[in-house]
This record gives C-alpha cells, structure tokens and sequence, in this order.
C-alpha cells in the first residue's frame, strides 16, 4: 500500500486549493475578489463531492451554488458598488482577539478528530445511481424524503416571496 | 488506496473556522454572509463524509447536503434582498453605521 496514491495526491491538490481560496475570502479588501475566491471553494467542494463518488451532489453543488448564489453575491456587489470596495477591519485587537479564538477552537476540534479513530474501511466507490436518488426523493416509505421535499419547495416559494416583498421599491 | 475520512474532515475543520474568523473580523454585511457560506459549506462536506464512509448503504448524509444546499440558496436570496434594502435606506452596508435596531 503506497502512500502517496493518485486519490491523496488529487485530494491535497484539492484541499490546498481551498484552503488558500477560503482565507483569501476572508481577508481580501475587495468585495468582488472575495466572492470569486467564494466560487473557487464552492468548486473546490464540489470536487469532494466527486472524489466521494457522489457525482448528483457534485452537480447540484455546481449549478445552485456556483451557479446561482454566487451570481446573486455578484449582483449585490456590483447594485451596492462604492459601498463594498474598501472593507475596512475591525481594530488590531479584535483582531487578534478573533484569530486566537478561531485558532484555538480549530485546534480542539482538530485534535478530537485525529484521535477519535474513527473508521474508514466501509467506504465504496459505488456511488449512488441516479434512479435511487430518485426514488428515495419520491417515496414515501421509510428513508425516503417526500415530506422533505415538498417543504423545500414550500420554503423555496416563500423565499421567493419574501425576497421580493423585502427588495421591492415602495 | 482511498483517502482517509480524517483527510476530509480536516479540511472541512479548517474551511469552517476560515469562515468563523471571517465573521469574527468583517465588517461588511456582504463578507459576513460569503463567511457563513463557508461555514454553510464546511458542514456540507461533513455530512457527505460520514454517509460516505460510516452508512454508505443508506443515504441520510447525502440528501442533508442536497437539502443543505437548497436551504442556503433560499437563505442567500433573502438576506441579499435585506442588505440591498439596508443600503437603500442607510446609504452603507458597513456594520458600524448599523446601529438603529440596538438601542
């Protein structure tokens, strides 16, 4: 068993990749570079949807995020304009106050995970076949998630509404 | 030889405290909300992980992330419908001119 599979190699390629995106989203100045470092993680995590196989995951991940919530943060900045160029920092000290804090909790929770042994060998590279994505979404029986999926489309037709009530001129 | 799950929910760890840092430390309504898409984001790979390598045989984790996905999509467009609103009527989106509703 060689350590360094093509899998691992695709994967750290991957993971860097978002790592460095997500933090140039968080620290970059302009409101437009930190929403297209956005879409870089989104693209990023839609490729460890593929790497698990989950190729319907990966496509939704693409279409609706990278699709369409990045294009509603790119009109947003571009309506708003003057007001997102310069995104200014809080103070030196509320700073560091929150680095510390996300440091510190990213290290707790980083050292529960290495040492939770937890078990990776029921993993399958079957991946899921289009038609049991669809019938789990439609059936009614028990794990399926035709209750769900009717409320989703319930929220999303009330978040249309809404959406437009709030963003209207009066 | 397939990645360890550790692998995956490490990354995830770290995306989603990029995203916590980013919401401690912005100061634009705008930024906030792309830091609680990472955050958003980070949960999704986590829930996919486990079904991938705890249940593969059933699909809860799977079709959480859908309906996470979906949920964020429908959270995005109201809360930019609200800043939009926000900067229309307080010419700014930055939150320290956002005082009104604290006192």
């Amino acid at each position: 068993m060689e350590l360094l599979s093509t899998n691992i190699l695709i994967f750290a390629g991957l993971a860097l990749v978002m790592i460095v995106a997500a933090f140039a989203a968080v620290t970059t100045s302009r409101m437009m570079r930190a929403v297209t470092y956005l879409l870089f993680v989104l693209f990023g995590t839609a490729g460890v949807y593929f790497m698990l196989h989950y190729t319907f995951l990966g496509a939704v991940q693409i279409i609706v995020y990278a699709g369409g919530i990045v294009v509603l943060f790119i009109f947003a900045a571009l309506l708003i304009g003057k007001g997102t160029i310069d995104v200014t920092h809080t103070s030196k000290r509320r700073y560091f106050a929150g680095l510390l804090t996300s440091v510190s909790a990213m290290m707790i929770t980083l050292y529960l995970i290495v040492t939770s042994g937890f078990s990776t060998d029921k993993f399958t590279v079957d991946g899921v076949p289009m038609k049991v994505v669809g019938t789990a979404l439609m059936g009614t029986d028990k794990h399926n998630y035709v209750l769900t999926f009717e409320v989703m489309s319930i929220l999303l037709l009330a978040c249309m509404v809404g959406a437009i009530m709030i963003a209207r001129k009066k | 030889m397939i990645v360890p799950a550790e692998f995956y929910l490490i990354l995830a760890t770290i995306l989603f405290f990029i995203g916590v840092f980013g919401f401690f430390t912005r100061r634009n309504l705008i930024s906030l909300l792309v830091s609680t898409e990472l955050m958003l984001n980070a949960v999704d790979i986590n829930f996919a992980v486990f079904n991938a390598y705890s249940h593969p045989e059933q699909l809860e984790g799977f079709f959480f992330t859908m309906f996470g996905i979906g949920i964020a999509a429908a959270e995005t467009a109201v809360a930019i419908a609200i800043i939009i609103n926000v900067f229309r009527n307080v010419k700014s989106i930055h939150i320290k001119n956002l005082r009104n509703l604290k006192h």
